[in-house]
């Protein structure tokens, strides 16, 4: 990888500035991607996002990545800022003193453009575990609720907190190693549901496999990079215990 | 519904766990697993011993420096490895009291806790 | 051939692809979305979800709420079938498996919310919206027959003699510009908040369904009506939920007094009291911080002028169980924590109550084309659209317009038209040489910029004729100039710029109806505030706005009466009873 000039902004005279190396992938002409260096203002309120808005409005139309509610829900703006996953919409340039920041895209998947990722695996994991309620038998007309007490909505609500950013998948070495891992978001969402007082399903088959839960080898990353709190390094591992005790005692609960 | 374009997969990366502190230390506890596995094989051998009564021999083997130096090492290994172990236990075991979920500092201090009282119990065995 | 061709994956999106689904497994029915499904903005809605279940409520008065929250201008029918069906719809989302907060006894627990008379907004904390839209899409991946297009930009409808035929659209991975044939299309892409320069409005909301159906030859219906939600965060826009008022937050100015007492939304209280003070409408409460800052008692920032929230008086542990994402907002994006800070808002523009013309099926005047969401206008939400009723919205008219286009779908078994092809063909030649000539003139970027601001400054909360009339010429400027935009970016992979200049374009149309619209109602109704005209005028204007667009490509208005059942017009109040 090379770095090019720097190119500077034109509305950046007099202010601070800061440094992004911004990794681009031009499938059109690069064979792989190359670090481009970009300044931009360095504002106390301004998150990498911002920066990298400031590049695509002023400096170079072309650089591609993607963003949309910049309120850190829906998932999209997840990057590689300086090693680390991720979302660039939460995380300030401040953080990052004189700089440079260095941007890439998420690790662990295959990039498309820029920093642009391709997520289809990731979306088919999603699927493969079952995501919905499962109910067997008469369903309940539309003037009742299942009933579900605040405690047994407590015991899933954490994992119901997933915003499918895919930090981390890419914080997770055994997906980077192995892509056929199910991976913490898809494993912790099975539990969301499997937790869930209102859901009958067995989602044992899809999970106690080597690469459900026992390809997990509990690294930990991904609970340190998830943005939502959602523990899925926890969702793991329990799921580990729900699985090894259905295996010796054939009438445990899930 | 996409069409394959061309996109770019970085080769694997041999040294990912020199990447970050965080799965440098995972590796390290990973490879501790060997010591843990030295240890019981040192164990089964003492035992065996004690039934054939064959234990001055062993006393013997026990005794040379490299497998006092080994021991010593299999030791720091076993505590690293069980200390993380235990530090991690919460993850898989979630306790609800009523609706309240004990936190993981509680089950964290009761497994080092129990550790700590295990091996005071052998300890006496072995020293009294 | 694909029967029912939904654009759009957000909550009305899914809904009506479920709708399809349920009703008739044997039709093929695809979901074409700018962005992954659950990237769609109705992931960013906090408070709730109106819909009446409590003891004590009755349809009525959720229906009396709603007609008087958007001043008359509401079609009575529509919110009659609104209002029953809403709380069905929120209980099918329970059944689906939805994680709404709940009462000690297991029962679904609902919070009072600006503007209602009862405590009828069902809530998953301050993440309804992302709740909502995640059980949706789980709930999709059930049915096999639902095709996604994830990612592909519907760049134009297919229409020929009067009658829709499928959409062309751009696969944005690859640039690949393709006609898929459909016999029935629904459009379900949100609103156009970023039409303005301050927005809760995600980045996507540009506007493209509005713009598609109106270039088709479908009126769009209302689009003055603007909604500004009084308390975004300064810079960001970012939303602090109606639901933090309706837990007892308070809104203060520079002085530390509770300033909505002043504009006649009653007299404060110690506990929130339904249908006053901070739980007034949100076109009121907009147009008092606007007072506010008249009178110079608001506090100036670098970002403009700003009001307080007060939440601290709820307690650390009131917030974290019932807010807990306004308290994560305001840790991360403005480094304050509201348990022991003062938040500073300002208004914020949030929604738009125009869209679509639809009848309550979510049929547009194009056979075959249909329209639900906040791109639609049926209309429930008149000149004032109530917090928590745009989630119900998605759904009841979501499912309605699924099951509307089935049923079209039905009927016309006809094969794929010649205009498919041949529209395709012509589209894909204009994108390519958008593509590789580009232009060479004004940045993207910048005409957006000058059009927000036109926006801000002609159809913000207060209006007049001359500086409407203004923007009327600065908005003909801009599309000139934005015909020969600069375009850097020749690549067919992913190439976002593309994709900002066709938006560009839609949000113009979009901009263009707003203003065109604005300009035309010589009265104040609701959002719809005019210096010039500060009375409403029932006589004149107890009608909807509907704009065309005339052969020219410049807006044409019109007047619909309103459709009126049960509620004579009348004085909106708040705060006396």
């Amino acid at each position: 990888m090379s770095a090019k000039a720097t190119r500077a902004g034109r509305s950046t005279g007099g202010e601070r500035t800061i440094t992004l190396e911004i990794s681009r992938f031009r499938p059109e002409q690069d064979s792989e991607p190359v670090f481009e260096t970009f300044d931009v203002p360095l504002r106390d309120d301004w998150a990498v996002l911002d920066g990298l808005n400031h590049v695509k409005d002023q400096l170079d139309g072309t650089l591609s990545f993607r963003w949309s509610c910049r309120m850190g829900v829906c998932g999209s703006c997840g990057m590689t800022v300086n090693g680390k996953p991720r979302l660039t919409c939460g995380t300030f340039l401040t953080e990052f003193g004189a700089g440079p920041v260095r941007i890439e895209p998420l690790k662990g998947f295959p990039v498309i453009r820029d920093l642009v990722v391709e997520i289809d695996d990731f979306l088919a994991k999603l699927s493969h575990v079952k995501p919905w309620l499962i109910r067997e038998g008469e369903e309940l007309p539309l003037t009742t609720e299942y009933a579900q007490t605040p405690e047994q909505l407590e015991a899933y609500k954490q994992y119901s907190m997933c915003i499918n950013c895919m930090l981390c998948y890419s914080a997770c070495p055994v997906y980077v190693l192995n892509p056929d891992f199910l991976g913490p978001a898809a494993i912790a969402l099975a539990q969301r549901y499997n937790l869930d007082s209102r859901d009958q399903g067995d989602r044992l088959d899809l999970l106690n496999t080597d690469e459900g839960v026992w390809g997990c080898t509990f690294v930990g990353e991904c609970t340190s990079a998830c943005p939502k709190h959602v523990d899925p390094a926890e969702a793991i591992q329990r799921y580990k215990v729900t699985a090894a005790m259905r295996s010796v005692l054939p009438w445990a609960r899930r | 519904m996409s069409e394959t374009t061309r996109t770019y997969r970085p080769r694997r990366d041999r040294v990912w766990f020199l990447r970050s502190r965080a799965y440098t230390i995972f590796v390290i506890r990973e490879l501790t697993s060997v010591f843990v596995a030295w240890t019981i094989a040192y164990l089964l051998l003492l035992v065996a011993a004690a039934l054939d009564g064959a234990l001055p021999a062993f006393s013997a083997f026990a005794a040379q420096p490299w497998v006092i130096a080994l021991n010593l090492v299999a030791l720091a290994a076993t505590a690293f490895h069980s200390v993380t172990f235990l530090n991690l236990a919460p993850k898989a075991t979630v306790v609800r009291l009523d609706g309240w979920r004990v936190p993981a500092f509680m089950i964290q201090g009761g497994n080092h806790t129990a550790w700590l009282l295990v091996s005071a119990v052998l300890f006496w065995v072995v020293t009294r | 051939m694909i029967d029912v061709l939904i654009v759009g994956g957000g909550g009305a999106g899914l809904r009506a692809a479920i709708a399809v689904a349920e009703t008739d497994p044997s039709m093929t029915v695809a979901v074409v979305s700018k962005v992954y499904p659950m990237r769609s903005h109705t992931v960013s809605a906090e408070g709730g979800a109106a819909g009446v279940i409590a003891d004590g409520d009755t349809l009525d008065e959720h229906a009396y709420d709603t007609i008087s929250g958007g001043d008359w201008l509401c079609d009575q029918d529509a919110v009659e079938a609104f209002v029953v069906e809403a709380p069905r719809e929120l209980m099918r989302l329970e059944h689906w498996g939805c994680p709404w907060s709940r009462e000690r006894d297991g029962r679904v627990a609902v919070r009072p919310f600006g503007g209602m008379k009862r405590m009828r907004t069902w809530y998953a904390a301050d993440k309804t919206g992302f709740h909502l839209l995640h059980t949706l899409f789980q709930t999709t991946l059930k049915y096999q027959e639902i095709v996604r297009y994830d990612e592909w930009y519907v760049t134009s409808l297919v229409v020929d003699d009067g009658r829709v035929h499928g959409v062309v659209a751009v696969e944005i991975r690859t640039g690949r510009v393709e006609a898929i044939a459909a016999r029935t299309v629904i459009l379900a892409t949100g609103g156009c908040g970023r039409v303005f320069p301050f927005t809760t409005n995600a980045a996507i909301k540009t506007g493209d369904g509005m713009s598609l159906a109106y270039r088709a030859g479908a009126p769009l219906k209302d689009m003055e009506f603007v909604q500004y939600h009084p308390t975004g965060l300064p810079f960001t826009g970012i939303l602090i939920t109606e639901a933090a008022r309706a837990e007892g937050g308070w809104l203060i100015n520079k002085d530390g007094y509770r300033y909505l007492q002043d504009y006649d939304l009653g007299q404060p209280t110690a506990t929130p009291k339904l249908r006053s003070m901070e739980l007034g409408p949100r076109d009121r409460l907009s147009q008092a911080f606007v007072a506010e800052q008249n009178k110079g008692r608001t506090v100036e920032t670098p970002y403009g002028p700003v009001v307080y929230l007060d939440l601290r008086h709820l307690g650390e542990a009131k917030i974290e169980a019932r807010i807990p994402f306004v308290r994560e907002l305001c840790r991360s994006y403005q480094n304050l924590d509201p348990a022991t800070d003062l938040i500073p808002v300002r208004p914020v523009v949030h929604y738009m109550m125009g869209g679509v013309h639809t009848d309550l099926h979510g049929a547009t005047p194009v056979a075959g084309l249909f329209a639900a969401g906040e791109t639609a206008c049926v209309s429930i939400n008149g000149a004032n659209r109530l917090g928590s009723n745009s989630l119900p919205e998605i759904l009841v008219f979501g499912a309605r317009a699924g099951a509307a286009a089935a049923a079209f779908a039905r009927e016309h078994r006809e094969g794929e038209a010649a205009a498919v092809r041949s529209q395709g063909a012509d589209e894909q030649r204009r994108l390519r040489r958008a593509l590789e000539s580009g232009g060479t003139g004004p940045r993207i970027a910048d005409l957006r910029e000058e059009m927000q601001h036109t926006l801000e400054g002609a159809a913000g909360i207060y209006r007049t004729h001359d500086t409407l009339a203004k923007a009327v010429e600065t908005l003909e400027s801009l599309r000139e100039r934005a015909a020969d935009a600069r375009v850097d970016d020749h690549s067919t992979t992913f190439n976002t710029e593309l994709i900002s200049l066709v938006e560009l374009h839609a949000m113009l149309d979009v901009a263009e109806t707003i203003v065109a619209s604005a300009l035309n109602r010589t009265e104040s109704r609701g959002a719809h505030q005019r210096l010039d005209f500060p009375a409403r005028d029932d006589e004149r204007f107890l009608a909807h706005s509907l704009v065309h667009r005339a052969p020219s490509g410049n807006p044409s208005v019109g007047l619909l009466p309103v459709a009126l059942t049960r509620w004579p017009p009348g004085e909106r109040i708040y705060g006396r009873d």
